[in-house]
């Protein structure tokens, strides 16, 4: 029997007729570390005392007000987050103990408690709208998340999804399917940004019988997850994304490939996989197009590398994640040597949107080169860190101070100057600094100055970071991910590390820099895979953009960020009035003076930890 | 029915469920070590002799990926964030403190007692939160060496 | 119409080379490379055979197919200085004590070191020492010296099917290692040594025992005889860069050089192949008339019968029950030599040289030992040999030739060709056909290069349907196939090691395919221009039978001619299922072997432990494996295997057993 869409999205409608109100908890990764499943169950039971009514599920009975949970957000840092609908009201920083007055005064009546809104400076933002967080994003593959029940298939039909998978495989030819996709300009999130259209295309035009759709959901990098929270957020649109997909180029069975590490998304990307079988989207002779499409989610096991296409299928299959030399390609000998096209999450995610409103509607959006917007994961030194999603093209400047509001030291205070640089693309990308921050981002511009968009990782760093000790936290990443299959990656990444803790322990000289960057180059013009290829680009990049701090660290011995503790000294002044708070914290009591006089460190003991430093209320510790 | 019996019917039960097909190998052994907690030698063996495979094979699988566990691990497992945005509010010195406080020597990352284990992650997708700690399944944000002491002797104490 | 690309400039034409490598190699340019080999798949990973190509950057030229109108470049400065930081890297993390490194000047890291001009090595030295593992007599693996290539784990698996060798860990923490981290002798390793002639470095070497031969060379008390494999004579001139069609002045040359050096008799391996036949030819026929577990396979490749063992226990009947030549050599160099040559027994020290390093595992197997003495007290590989040669200053090249010691010296051409793969089958029917012409007859057919090759030809108006194998996948795969009843036949030879002995572990090690089809052909060669062909015309092996052993396949001859195989664990392990704290529980093991679960064996288990109707009277186990696969599920109880089971039977027979 052919699914109804029609019918599924007139029954949930009519199933809330007697609802009035709509409160959302984030159940998002970070509001649940912040205690929003505590929050969400205190909302039930104390609606319960109160006796207000109130369901957490959509029946035709139930009346007064729906509590669900939805995806991430994106403004992790204030979570847990509440919003009451229609209202249009966003609750930050939510804890059990504010529910009772939330259920009085936002939920019984609609009066606003100003303590939970958001403030920008002094004003009180009461929802989204008024928020400059969401104010200045362009959510499109976000749209969905943080508002829908991702647990829910039918409130995602009722909102219209499931529409443009019918009519790809209902009004459209697989080669219609692949002509729209390319026209639109789309390209791939997950790293290089390969034409999405033009892959299909080629696994459309492969002769082979079966073929594979994968959706890749390895999201490694250290520092990202965007793609964590569409599958947490809007699992159903991904699974739109892959249906569509295995249309255009005749594959019958797919993956999802998802982080073991993002247990949640696991969750709910299974319990949306079954929901979409049971329903009729997936599963055999689907909208009644002929076609099949059974699909698989499998979980990751942990390696990073996994992300590599051929690396992911060798997963899949059960092996070893080794990268394979390509070619040949996924598209033509991929998963158990078929054609096989692999995604990201992102991308599949905006397939629906393109084929909803065309590929004039999409290419409005974003630059020539680079259409549709992009989601960024924005953490590090940033006043609200969390997911945002702007279109490609748009600045730095735009992102880091508009959106974020701005970077803070290690205080946790913004100020203007505290800005140093943004990692960006995370272990495979590079850093843009001051001089990028009008630069649009997209994926031609940042190659140019030697980063790239990747999966879409942004590190804000501030001038108390050093910018040596972040490329060797990169090279320590990728140098444990690497598989250690091919010498470049294995011996390289391993070597490359060393020189750069050699740096930052001072025992570095001008030659270690001129070898550092020979092997740099040797490693990415030579390696096997995109992980070897990409892992010298954060050394690159940081030896290109501030060479001044790696001439400091050989030449001087010195780290100018004061992050490299084998570089720095501690000294007392003369300021000193012997009050002995620093030697009574000094965990390795390297501190002595008499009291009421100068104290003096101890630089053998010293383990260079900064507490006298911190604890002193007189200024007196200085730091060399 | 003693408690091996109950895993090793489990692990039969896995390789039944995964109609003992090769290619199902890490979903298999996923399966096993949610029995096990970790994954023994004469498991891994069984399954390559079930699977017809050689144990050579399962054994660099096993060890391929990081999640897969060839020792016991600790009663009480603390993952420290590595991601980037935690390691650039220190989650370095974090993962020291917890090391000095449990006596763990280098390529150490269990107490002898097997109490404790220690793990550093690639990023929980808790960016938000830097830096993040998970004790036990229970995400601490925002954390301090000193705080992450306190949680270990709040564990300590408990027993 | 041709397709051409650009190579340094040049039009080159190319055709069916599956990459650029090989459209490369063509052109005389011997890109550097660690990890393509021809015989196993691409993996791409040494980034030595890079190149560029105009428009594409740069690519590995082994894992890119040729493509026309493609302009590339071998040997631009990045390419070197890229060549050059790979060798450096790889050199930073190997154990560097070239000088004293067993496989130093045919090691190909230090030939390329060599070749690309390394002077210095700017990185960290990272080197690691590892113990050595010497588990096995056959092999020596020290992991310093490993640079990952993976090709021993991609032959292991690839061609032989067996998978002994795999990675372990990821980045640069990975190596190369039996399952668990074992020792080879624990693993499934079937010591055909093919590992050790893939390896680039030292990391697998054959094990060598020559040290010990030079030692009873000069001890006064021993007399030491040797025996040479024919294949040891198709091979060895290659090192002394001396080539020759047929191999007899090679062989000549050998014998002197095993004289000078002190050997007491030099014996030629060929003879008892000769009588391998003989006996082999005569059992074939025997279990042929009787349909005794047919079809006979041979067994003169040790590693061909430990697979058989390891893998087929039911198939074990099929071998033949013929010692090989070595053994036969070792059997005879024994029991009769000592009379014959007049050597007391306890001064006689035997010695063989093979091409194989398998036979070194097999001159130990018990099955071979009479009284816990074994046959064969050394053996000794064809590089052993060169070792030696070279160790006593004796310039092969200009050596003379001698005669082999009679009367193990004498040979037919049928002992020759032995060394081929579808030599043993040539032989056989030399001697099965009826035939009074004194021409060899050229068995063109059993002949060849193919894995499986499979003949049919009527003898005594029966038809006989003959394979020959080489490369143990291939044997899986034709074993597989009898099991299932898709082929019959009744005779199949095996030879673990592509090309056969010619191709052996223990001879000079080759790449290049040509030179072990050039071997192949010396025996040949040196068969035609042999007096007699046929194994049973040999005079030698007459009166040996005449004065010794009766006929073939007498009482004497099975006792001295024949031996037994027997199931062997691939690997053992043990699941603790229950452990009673009492030292009087009875045991119980329950196999969990493959075919005994699927047949019930967990229901046995679970009865077993289930309740408190034991409580701490019983240990129980599960077991991999009892070795009844096709009797199971199988039990043992305090010792006593039980086949067939059922849980009530073994309910009961536990009782039983408390009752005791």
């Amino acid at each position: 029997m052919t699914i109804d869409l029609e019918k599924i999205t007139q029954e949930f409608l009519s199933s809330r007729d007697n609802i009035t109100k709509r409160v959302i908890v984030c159940t998002g990764t970070g509001c649940v570390a912040n205690g929003s499943i505590k929050v969400f169950k205190s909302l039930v039971d104390t609606a319960k005392e109160l006796g207000i009514d109130a369901c957490i599920e959509l029946k035709k009975e139930n009346k007064g007000s729906f509590f669900s949970k939805s995806g991430c957000q994106g403004f992790c840092q204030n979570g847990p987050l509440i919003n009451i609908l229609p209202a249009g009201v966003l609750y930050t920083k939510v804890k059990p103990e504010d529910v009772k007055e939330i259920l009085e005064k936002s939920v019984k009546n609609d009066e606003l408690i100003e303590k939970l809104c958001y403030r920008d400076g002094n004003a009180v933002c009461k929802g989204r709208e008024e928020i400059p967080f969401y104010q200045k994003q362009h959510r499109m593959v976000l749209k969905q998340c943080g508002i829908i029940d991702p647990e829910n298939i039918r409130e995602y039909i009722a909102n219209g999804g499931y529409a443009a998978a019918k009519k790809a495989c209902t009004e459209m030819t697989d080669k219609e399917v692949c002509a729209v996709v390319l026209k639109s300009g789309l390209r791939g999130r997950g790293g290089a940004g390969f034409l999405t259209g033009r892959k299909w295309d080629i696994t459309r035009k492969q002769k082979d019988s079966k073929k594979y759709m994968i959706c890749n959901g390895d999201e490694g990098d250290p520092g990202a997850f965007m793609d964590r929270s569409v599958m947490e957020g809007n699992p159903h649109g991904v699974i739109e994304g892959l249906i569509i997909a295995a249309k255009a180029m005749g594959a019958d069975e797919g993956y999802i490939y998802v982080r073991t590490e993002y247990g949640l998304a696991v969750e709910r990307m299974n319990r949306a996989v079954k929901d979409a079988t049971d329903i009729g989207v997936l599963g055999e002779n689907i909208f009644g197009s002929n076609r099949n499409f059974k699909l698989h989610v499998m979980e990751g096991a942990g390696a990073f590398v996994c992300g590599e296409e051929t690396a992911l299928i060798a997963s899949v299959e059960g092996r070893r994640g080794m990268p394979l030399p390509k070619p040949p390609f996924p598209a033509q000998s991929g998963l158990w040597e078929k054609p096989t096209a692999i995604n990201n999450v992102e991308t599949l995610a905006a397939i629906p949107i393109i084929i909803n409103y065309g590929a004039d509607e999409f290419r409005k959006i974003g630059t020539e080169n680079s259409p549709g917007t992009k989601t960024f994961a924005l953490t590090g030194n940033v006043a609200n860190a969390g997911l945002i999603e702007v279109p490609l093209g748009a600045t730095l400047k735009r992102i880091i101070f508009d959106i974020t509001g701005g970077v803070t030291n290690d205080n946790g205070e913004v100020k203007e100057d505290n800005f140093k640089a943004v990692q960006i693309g995370g272990p495979s990308g590079g850093c843009l600094t001051k001089q990028h921050l009008d630069l649009p981002l997209e994926f031609e511009s940042l190659k140019k100055v030697g980063a790239m968009v990747g999966s879409g990782g942004l590190v804000v760093m501030s001038k108390h970071n050093c910018m040596v000790n972040v490329s060797k936290f990169f090279m320590q990443f990728t140098q444990n991910e690497s598989c250690g299959k091919c010498v470049l990656c294995r011996e390289g990444t391993k070597q490359m590390l060393l020189m750069l803790t050699d740096i930052t322990n001072g025992k570095a000289n001008e030659e270690t820099l001129v070898l550092l960057e020979q092997l740099a180059k040797a490693v990415m013009a030579g390696s096997l895979c995109g992980l070897g290829k990409t892992a010298p680009n954060p050394v690159l990049s940081t030896l290109r953009y501030f060479r001044d701090e790696y001439d400091a660290h050989v030449k001087d011995k010195r780290c100018p960020a004061g992050e490299c503790v084998n570089l720095l000294s501690y000294t007392i002044m003369d300021k000193c009035v012997g009050c002995g708070v620093c030697a009574s914290k000094c965990h390795v009591k390297a501190i002595s003076g008499e009291k009421g006089k100068k104290h003096i460190v101890d630089g053998l003991k010293c383990v260079k930890c900064g507490v006298c430093m911190a604890s002193c209320k007189f200024s007196a510790v200085a730091r060399g | 029915m003693t408690s091996n019996y109950v895993k090793f019917e489990a692990v039969c039960r896995i390789l039944e469920e995964n109609n003992f097909d090769k290619s199902r190998l890490i979903p298999i052994l996923q399966s096993a070590q949610e029995e096990y907690r970790y994954l023994p030698e004469e498991v891994m063996s069984f399954i390559s002799s079930s699977l017809n495979m050689s144990p050579a094979i399962v054994y660099g699988v096993a060890t391929f990926y990081s999640h897969f566990a060839l020792k016991p691990k600790g009663k009480n497992i603390i993952r420290v964030c590595n991601g980037t945005a935690c390691h650039v509010k220190k989650s370095a010195a974090i993962i020291d403190a917890i090391r000095k406080k449990l006596g763990l020597k280098e390529n150490e990352n269990t107490t002898k007692d097997v109490t404790f284990t220690i793990e550093s992650v690639a990023c929980l997708g808790a960016c938000g939160l830097a830096p993040a700690v998970v004790v036990n399944k229970n995400v601490y944000g925002q954390t301090t060496p000193d705080k992450v002491v306190g949680l270990i002797d709040e564990i300590m104490e408990a027993r | 119409m041709g397709k051409y690309l650009t190579i340094n400039g040049k039009k080159v034409e190319f055709t069916n080379e599956r990459n650029l490598l090989e459209v490369i190699r063509k052109e005389h340019i011997e890109l550097p490379t660690f990890c393509y080999n021809s015989e196993l798949s691409v993996y791409g990973a040494c980034r030595l055979c890079v190149v560029e190509a105009t428009g594409r950057g740069i690519m590995s030229a082994c894992s890119t197919p040729p493509e026309p109108d493609i302009d590339i470049k071998t040997n631009t400065e990045r390419l070197i200085e890229m060549r050059k930081i790979t060798i450096e890297l790889l050199l930073a993390s190997h154990d560097r004590e070239c000088v004293t490194c067993a496989k130093s000047e045919s090691c190909k890291l230090e030939s390329l070191a060599r070749r690309l001009g390394i002077e210095e090595v700017r990185f960290k030295n990272i080197s690691r020492k590892e113990p050595k593992d010497i588990s096995t007599y056959a092999l020596v693996r020290d992991n310093g010296k490993c640079i990952l290539c993976g090709n021993c784990v991609r032959f292991c698996d690839e061609i032989q099917s067996i998978g002994a060798l795999g990675f372990v860990g990821r980045g640069s923490q990975s190596k190369v290692c039996p399952a668990f981290e074992m020792d080879l002798e624990s693993s499934e390793c079937v010591y055909c040594g093919q590992c050790s002639r893939v390896c680039p470095t030292g990391a697998i070497l054959p094990k060598t025992e020559f040290r010990e031969v030079w030692k009873a060379l000069s001890n006064e008390k021993k007399k030491v005889i040797i025996a040479v494999a024919p294949a040891v004579r198709a091979a060895l001139g290659e090192v002394f860069g001396v080539t020759e069609e047929n191999g007899t002045e090679i062989a000549g040359k050998i014998v002197t050089a095993l004289r000078s050096m002190g050997f007491a008799k030099v014996f030629d391996i060929s003879f008892t192949a000769d009588m391998t036949i003989v006996e082999e030819a005569n059992e074939f026929l025997e279990r042929l008339k009787k349909d005794d577990h047919m079809p006979m396979f041979t067994s003169c490749c040790p590693a061909w019968v430990r697979f058989v063992e390891q893998y087929y226990p039911d198939f074990i009947k099929h071998l033949s029950t013929c010692r090989s030549p070595q053994g036969m050599y070792g059997s005879i160099a024994r029991r009769i030599m000592p009379e014959f040559l007049g050597i007391p027994k306890e001064e006689l020290v035997v010695v063989s040289v093979m091409p194989c390093t398998a036979k070194k595992y097999e001159a130990r197997r018990t099955e071979l030992a009479k009284d816990g003495v074994v046959d064969i007290d050394y053996v000794i590989t064809t590089q052993e040999l060169a070792l030696m040669i070279e160790e006593a200053g004796l310039r092969f090249a200009d050596l003379e030739a001698s005669a082999f010691d009679m009367p193990l010296g004498f040979k037919t051409g049928g002992g020759i060709i032995f060394g081929n793969s579808g030599g043993v089958t040539e032989s056989v029917l030399r001697n099965v056909i009826n035939s009074n012409g004194d021409e060899a007859e050229e068995f063109n057919f059993v002949r060849g290069e193919n894995g499986v090759r499979e003949t049919k030809l009527k003898i005594g108006g029966k038809e006989l349907k003959l394979a020959i194998v080489h490369g143990l996948k291939n044997a899986r795969r034709v074993l597989r196939d009898i099991r299932a009843d898709k082929k019959r036949y009744d005779f199949v030879e095996v030879m673990a090691c592509p090309g056969g002995c010619v191709g052996g572990a223990g001879q000079p090690v080759y790449l290049d395919l040509a030179v072990r089809k050039r071997r192949s052909k010396v025996l040949y060669e040196n068969d035609k221009i042999m007096e007699l062909h046929k194994p049973q015309d040999n005079p030698y092996v007459q009166k040996m039978y005449k004065d010794y052993l009766e006929k073939p396949g007498s009482k004497k001859a099975r006792e001295y001619l024949h031996t037994s195989y027997k199931y062997r664990k691939r690997f053992k392990e043990t699941l603790e299922i229950f452990k009673s704290p009492s030292d009087k529980a009875v045991n119980v093991e329950v196999c969990v072997g493959n075919n005994c679960l699927r047949k019930g064996s967990k229901e046995i288990l679970k009865r077993i432990v289930d309740g408190d109707k034991f409580k701490d009277a019983v240990n129980a186990r599960a077991l991999i494996c009892l070795e009844r696969c096709s009797k199971g599920p199988a039990v043992k109880i305090n010792g006593e295997i039980f086949e067939h089971c059922a849980p009530d039977g073994v309910e009961n027979a536990v009782k039983e057993e408390l009752k005791k």
